[in-house]
């Protein structure tokens, strides 16, 4: 059939084990006793979009955590399995979480620029917290590198000195993606990065999100059916299971799970018969 | 928890085609009588409701175009809609056949027919027939049965090779009769069009329920 959402990944005739960047194995991830996530194993292509839907409380946002070892900062939560980054277990014993997430950053889904600082040091706060003390004129550069990325560039070059909490609530998000940009990861996590924005400000996020595939792996956790149908390459689908534990159901090319999802319960939601 | 409002929307999109469906049908038994009983008032009827056929198709149209821009259809859903402004697309030319040989039945008007007729009115009720099972498939979202309507396809093949060698021994022995009988392989031929647009119609249902477009009977000529 001809494809009518992304073709990109689907053209790509198939995919080698070298073009994942980050390969899931057996990932449990727990709260206490309780099991937030179950059995997860699952390749996420490096250089796309790879987007992660399901209903409230499957697990979502706790699966993506996994991804950077940001999971284990809540109160009792741990995680067994492997997550494989470019061949080395993140959670292998003396691996430093720090360093994990200056390769792996993470964007929320309510835009959080610290509110005392400028536009500009928003943007390396991240790089200057996370290493390295460079010099004043090359943060300056590395801003506005990747306040382009951002697209944000043009709107805010007149205003790098304002506070960062002076801008609009998309303009904001789009900071705090220059922000992860700025400790040059390699892969952006983004967890519902548009829901607290208006559709505009969304659609200009997700184009962002198509350019920075480009020299970036994004996945991304979102509500909104038609964004993963725009943006990404990949779908992943999660359900809570009887044991109210998240599984991950399907796992496709988006175009495949758009168009003839392989699993009934894929298809009762994106079809909106859910529940 | 089903979606009341857009399945009931499915539902009369569903029915629509149907309706047009029934409006071909007629149209190819319409047109076939009128040439078999010279019935002229019969096939100008025929030209005069081809032009509700080509409204349907488009108040058809219409209704996918809104529901894809108001609905968000995926997956299955999203199938069925593709499937049905295909569909429509094939009905409305099988229409234009049959509206062509209610032309040709006037144009004849009421010269002497050349032979009886057995071999054309047999391969209008089997194109027929062959729409009326592919409708049911559609129904039932039965790519078995729409395998099988595709299958039947030969059997009109056939018919038209027939029809169409005995018209060239008429007009090889007879140049007198090269009119008549050529008006006679254009009726054929539009026949044998016809149920090749129904094999189309069948891949649309196979598309529906299994996702891939298959290429089930290879359309000659
Ligand atoms: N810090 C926590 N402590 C204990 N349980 C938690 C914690 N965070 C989440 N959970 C539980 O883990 C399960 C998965 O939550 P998660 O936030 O990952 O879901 P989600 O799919 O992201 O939902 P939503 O779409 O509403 O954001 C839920 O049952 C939730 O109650
Ligand atoms: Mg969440």
């Amino acid at each position: 059939m001809e494809s009518f959402i992304n073709t990109e990944l689907s053209s790509r005739k198939s995919l080698n084990d070298s073009d994942y960047i980050l390969q899931v194995e057996e990932l449990n991830a727990f709260y206490g006793s309780f099991r937030a996530v179950k059995n997860v194993n699952m390749s996420i292509p490096a250089r796309a979009v790879t987007a992660i839907i399901g209903p409230s409380g499957c697990g979502k946002s706790t699966l993506l955590r996994c991804f950077n070892r940001m999971h284990e900062v809540a109160h009792g939560a741990r995680v067994e399995g492997r997550v494989m980054f470019d061949d080395n277990n993140i959670y292998a014993t003396g691996t430093d979480p720090v360093r994990i997430r200056c390769h792996i950053g993470m964007v929320f889904q309510k835009p959080n620029p610290f509110p005392t600082m400028s536009v500009l040091d928003n943007v390396v706060a991240g790089r200057r917290l996370s290493s390295l003390w460079t010099k004043r004129s090359e943060m300056e550069e590395l801003a506005e590198k990747c306040l382009r990325q951002a697209a944000l560039w043009d709107e805010v070059k007149d205003k790098l000195k304002q506070s960062g909490a002076s801008l609009s609530g998309g303009q904001q998000q789009r900071l705090c993606i220059a922000r992860a940009l700025a400790v040059q990861p390699e892969i952006i996590l983004m967890d519902e990065p548009c829901s607290a924005l208006d559709p505009i400000a969304t659609l200009k996020i997700e184009d962002l999100m198509r350019t920075l595939t480009e020299e970036y792996t994004i996945v991304v956790v979102t509500h909104n059916m038609q964004q993963a149908g725009r943006v990404s390459d990949m779908t992943a689908f999660m359900l809570m299971s009887d044991d109210r534990a998240g599984e991950l159901v399907e796992y496709d090319t988006t175009q495949r799970v758009f168009t003839n999802p392989k699993d009934k319960r894929t298809e009762d939601y994106i079809t909106g018969r859910f529940g | 928890m089903p979606r009341l409002n857009f399945d009931k929307r499915l539902q009369n999109l569903q029915d629509e085609l149907l309706v047009m469906g029934s409006m071909v049908e007629e149209a190819i038994s319409r047109s076939t009588d009128a040439l078999k009983s010279r019935n002229l008032a019969l096939a100008r009827q025929v030209i005069e409701d081809d032009k509700k056929i080509n409204q349907k198709r488009y108040d058809i149209e219409e209704m996918c175009v809104k529901l894809i821009a108001t609905q968000q259809p995926l997956a299955r859903d999203l199938r069925t809609i593709i499937a049905v402004l295909n569909m429509v697309v094939d009905l409305e030319r099988i229409g234009d056949y049959a509206e062509g040989n209610a032309d040709i039945a006037i144009r004849i008007g009421d010269e002497p027919p050349l032979k009886p007729y057995i071999d054309i009115p047999r391969m209008a009720d089997k194109a027929n027939e062959m729409l009326h099972a592919a409708l049911d498939a559609f129904v039932r979202r039965d790519a078995d049965t729409a395998r099988k309507v595709v299958a039947e396809d030969s059997v009109v093949d056939n018919l038209y090779d027939q029809v169409f060698r005995e018209l060239i021994t008429y007009m090889a022995s007879d140049p007198s009769t090269i009119n008549r009988a050529m008006r006679l392989v254009w009726v054929a031929h539009n026949l044998e069009r016809s149920a090749d647009r129904v094999t189309n119609i069948c891949e649309r249902i196979i598309f529906i329920v299994t996702g891939k477009v298959e290429e089930v009977g290879v359309a000659k000529r």
